[in-house]
């Protein structure tokens, strides 16, 4: 299975194994990785599911959909490479992403 | 003071259909909720998108799922006590006291929580020393326009909040209007609108900037904004206006004394009570083993709390199930003809 780890504000590494076909956002909720609210359940109408992705990362994900940028102007501290996790499907190619979670979500 | 059988906290769908349940067993309800509208995360987050699970409703909008239960509910009067947040809950004898934000008092045996994920509020800077300004010069929403006259306002987002209140104070007031990205997602013809403004140098517009500070001692005096470049600017402001949407939050829910796990309340399954008795927490507020956030099971889930309800409303009757296609009590209640 692919690893994903996720950096936590303080500096944590959770290094968690996700299903393919689950999303960033579910593999966080799913292993109780702490800072993911993710309010909405996925239905990118929240903005509660926001990360960081590594730079080298970023621009490896398939693009972001016009809404889920929608969504990130209502984010918390949102930056160049901020992504909604529930919108990154978990799959072979990324096996070693990365992503932070910001301080906090709302 | 109001008294009532039972005061619903919460007006999304899970909210009106269990008021729907209590009015059809002859129980009378409130419903107070946060929102200044009914409908809750379907209106506020989703009135367009379609909902496929809706049993014998193949496909539905947010809004129309709301119309069509607040279209259910006409036969009963019910209040609505809208814009109103319940912030204390304490129990007195057999009842709770039910204070709201606004002032607002009721007396009721049973108090039914259908509030989602929390009340919505607004997001607000996360910039530092923000709270010393709020309500006074940092604003999240605007009641009076005419304290902008004159004035140099920062209004912050990209949304239609944003774009329209710039186009409005743009007549009256120096406007600056400041945007993380290039993209507005505002109709189009509102941004069309914006940009030809700030063209003719009506609206200052700064895109890709954030906030990164505000200064000033008794008053705000300016903002430093920053961009992805790393350019700073400092820009005078009397005020500051945020329009980033609105957050679910918990709120004061927190403080009832409730059992809570992460943001939900733990209640049984066969009243959806609460730890306390005669309050009952119900829809995708609520947990148990299962549970299930649908809206279908916060139908399933108000209909049973209505009933347990009954017992504490009308301690001295027994409550009888009964079907509306035959029964001439629910009939008369709906106000249709019996056969």
């Amino acid at each position: 299975m692919p690893k994903i780890t996720y950096i936590t504000h303080d500096n944590n590494n959770h290094e968690i194994e996700v299903q393919n076909g689950l999303t960033v956002m579910e593999g966080a909720i799913q292993n109780d990785v702490p800072g993911i609210d993710a309010d909405c359940g996925g239905g990118m109408a929240c903005a509660t599911c926001h990360v960081y992705v590594k730079d080298e990362w970023f621009n490896r994900l398939p693009k972001k959909e016009d809404g889920e940028e929608d969504m990130l102007d209502m984010a918390f501290e949102p930056k160049k490479n901020s992504r909604l996790s529930c919108q990154i499907v978990v799959s072979d190619e990324l096996d070693g992403l990365t992503v932070s979670i910001p301080s906090k979500q709302s | 003071m109001n008294k009532t059988d039972a005061l619903i906290i919460g007006a999304g769908p899970t909210g009106l259909f269990t008021a729907h349940q209590l009015k059809l067993i002859g129980l009378d309800c409130v419903i107070v909720d946060n929102l200044d509208k009914i409908g809750g995360q379907c209106i506020e987050l989703y009135p367009d998108k379609p909902i496929y699970d809706i049993p014998a409703l193949p496909e539905c909008t947010g809004e129309e799922l709301t119309n069509n239960l607040i279209n259910q509910l006409k036969p009963f009067d019910i209040k609505f006590h809208l814009s109103e947040r319940v912030d204390e809950v304490k129990k007195e004898n057999e009842n709770w006291i039910v204070k709201t934000n606004g002032g607002k008092v009721f007396l009721t045996p049973n108090v039914i929580i259908a509030g989602g994920v929390g009340s919505f509020e607004p997001r607000k800077f996360s910039v530092k020393d923000c709270e010393k300004f709020e309500n006074k010069s940092i604003l999240y929403s605007i009641k009076d326009k005419k304290i902008f006259d004159g004035k140099k306002v920062s209004i912050f987002g990209g949304g239609d909040s944003a774009l329209d209140w710039a186009l409005e104070l743009s007549k009256t007031s120096k406007v600056n209007l400041i945007h993380r990205r290039d993209d507005f997602r505002g109709a189009q013809a509102t941004v069309d609108k914006v940009r030809q403004l700030a063209k003719q140098g009506k609206i200052n517009l700064f895109t890709k900037f954030q906030m990164i500070a505000i200064k000033g001692e008794n008053n705000l005096e300016s903002i430093d904004i920053k961009n992805d470049d790393k350019e700073v600017k400092n820009i005078k402001t009397d005020f500051a206006l945020g329009f980033f949407g609105l957050i679910m939050q918990l709120g004061p829910i927190a403080n009832w004394g409730l059992n809570i796990d992460k943001k939900t309340i733990e209640v049984d399954t066969e009243k959806f009570e609460t730890n306390q008795k005669g309050i009952y927490a119900v829809g995708d507020i609520c947990t148990y083993p299962g549970k299930l956030k649908l809206i279908l099971s916060g139908f399933h889930e108000g209909a049973l709390a209505a009933r347990a309800c009954f017992k504490l409303a009308r301690p001295n009757e027994k409550y009888r199930f009964e079907f509306t296609t035959s029964s001439k009590t629910i009939k008369d209640r709906l106000g249709v003809k019996s056969d």
